[in-house]
């Protein structure tokens, strides 16, 4: 029982990253039906450049600001002069472009910054809780918090503001959301940098549990993409039950099964939902019109 | 006064001149048509001046203001919008959310009292969902108002767009063969609106292929061929025309198409 708690806790804590992961893909994939493999290497950035400005003497709250701002330009930039000039092309041919756009982050980081592991302390100290005879990491507490506070925030966003829907009509119909005043060139913009900046904070939040280094990005925006694929891709509540989900299935696969099967996990689903239910536990089915 | 005008407006697609040199007005109130064979430049000519495509050359002006290439998002702003012959609808949202749609750019939204759900919002949104169904009534929708839009038929959808395009507010509005694909009480319940829409002092711009209908409803007929205006008038002045005549029946190069 003890085990099975621990299980679980670990489970939640590194389900809720992936949730951020697959939240920040849901708005993009929402504006534009653009799947952004170029996600993971938000979350890199976000933990990189926190450590960075951190330990170039920075308080922790303000070298986080820094780094969400700068990951959020960074994610302007790629929509900016990636996915923008490219306008037109098929989907799959912008999410080869956030693959090479991925790659291109990944390269510049390794240069810019170094290929080291870093880590950063935790932001309530390291002692323990104990619950229900298992043991929790205050950290752990702040990663299912934001993963949480961002899907609410999302959530009202989408249903209940203007610019939301306005994401939405764009993710629907571009030329109909522009023929009634919809400036769909902001909204991508603006998609960007949200998803950009959900990413960050999800890398900021989870460096000091699981540490960070340049290519951490890859293994992420593959869980995250599973995450987002077995919620439904596109609904927030999916990304979030996908990732909390993806999370415990792994946990509980390390725990009982073998840790060798547990990068399998996230593959393993993506075929099971591709088989099974390819719309995903919330996504709507699409009915095909003839 | 002219609320559009059309001054020399072409394009060229690499070699291919598809529209050369098109000059016409509408006026607020006036139905004015565009007519021509099949190939003709019509729509090529309506993408134009709704910002979807880039003209090569010539202006068009919007109440006096030269808007030539401005985003589609911002001709709507300054009251131009547009129907599509092939459609452009949103899906997956319900008929009555495609209308409401229409209302991005009247509705003031208070981001605060939208997350909240403050009685301001609660009454906004009640208040849109009103006009909106008026505009379902227009288009003979209102019972379908709940359905998802990728339900409906082909020429439901087309008055849809209609709905959606009026939800905008606009004075001027591009029909682009809002009849097609519809059958005769369809279609004469088209004319009917468009008719209606003139008279509340909208300027309509359409293409059409239903030349009894065209002949019916408009104040003034531009004709295309190959890109290139050759006539102008009344719906009487045109139809005796004889450039039209042979661009219709013109014997070689192509079989009339006049009813699509």
């Amino acid at each position: 029982m003890d085990a099975f708690m621990q299980f679980i806790f670990s489970g939640l804590t590194v389900g809720a990253v992936y949730a951020l992961v697959a939240l920040g893909f849901t708005i993009i994939y929402n504006a534009s039906d653009v799947v952004n493999f170029a996600q993971g290497e938000f979350v890199m950035l976000g933990g990189m450049i926190t450590v960075f400005a951190f330990d170039a003497g920075l308080p922790l709250p303000l070298a986080a600001a820094i780094a969400i701002v700068i990951t959020a330009g960074i994610g302007v930039a790629l929509n900016k002069f990636a996915i923008e000039p490219a306008r037109g092309a098929p989907v799959v041919t912008l999410i080869i472009i956030t693959i090479g756009a991925s790659i291109l982050i990944r390269g510049a980081s390794q240069v810019v910054f170094d290929k080291q592991l870093h880590r950063l302390p935790a932001f309530s100290g390291d002692d323990p809780i104990h619950v229900l005879g298992a043991t929790l990491l205050p950290q752990s507490l702040w990663v299912i918090g934001g993963a949480i506070g961002i899907f609410i925030a999302l959530w009202l966003f989408f249903t209940r503001t203007l610019l939301g829907k306005a994401v939405l009509a764009t993710a629907n119909n571009r030329l109909a959301a522009q023929l009634v005043g919809i400036n769909t060139g902001f909204v991508m913009t603006l998609s960007f940098a949200l998803s950009a900046a959900i990413g960050a904070l999800a890398g900021v939040l989870v460096t000091p549990i699981t540490l960070v280094s340049y290519d951490v990005g890859v293994g992420l925006a593959l869980k995250g993409f599973a995450a987002a694929m077995l919620g439904g891709m596109g609904n927030p509540k999916g990304a979030l039950a996908g990732g909390l989900l993806l999370g415990l299935f792994e946990a509980l696969t390390a725990g009982y099964i073998s840790s060798q099967y547990k990068e399998a996990v996230a593959f393993i689903v993506i075929l099971a939902v591709l088989f099974v239910m390819p719309q995903g536990l919330f996504g709507a089915k699409k009915t095909e019109r003839v | 006064m002219a609320i559009l005008e059309i001054n020399g407006l072409g394009i060229s697609f690499g070699g291919l001149r598809a529209v050369n040199d098109v000059s016409f007005s509408v006026k607020p109130g006036e139905i004015v048509s565009v007519i021509g064979p099949n190939g003709a430049g019509k729509t090529t000519l309506f993408n134009m001046i709704s910002g979807v495509y880039l003209p090569s050359d010539g202006e068009v002006k919007l109440n006096g203001e030269n808007v030539t290439a401005k985003a589609p998002h911002l001709l709507a702003e300054k009251g131009l919008t547009r129907t599509f012959q092939n459609l452009q609808i949103f899906q997956e949202m319900t008929v009555l959310e495609n209308v409401l749609a229409g209302f991005h750019l009247s509705v003031r939204p208070s981001i605060l009292s939208d997350l909240l759900s403050l009685p301001g919002a609660k009454r906004r949104s009640a208040e849109a969902r009103e006009k909106a169904m008026a505009f379902l009534e227009k288009v003979r929708l209102a019972n379908a108002a709940e359905e998802e839009a990728g339900n409906l038929s082909y020429g439901a959808l087309k008055r849809l767009e209609i709905a959606r395009a009026l939800a905008v507010g606009p004075k001027v509005l591009l029909l682009d063969e809002p009849a097609a694909g519809c059958n005769a009480v369809e279609t004469e319940e088209i004319d009917e609106l468009i008719a209606e829409l003139a008279q509340s002092g909208i300027a309509i711009l359409l293409v059409e292929h239903d030349m009894k209908m065209v002949m019916r409803i408009s104040n003034h007929i531009v004709v295309l061929d190959h890109g290139e205006k050759i006539a102008e008038g009344t719906p009487e002045a045109v139809s005796k025309n004889p450039d039209v005549i042979a661009a219709y029946l013109g014997a070689e190069e192509e079989p009339a198409h006049a009813d699509g």
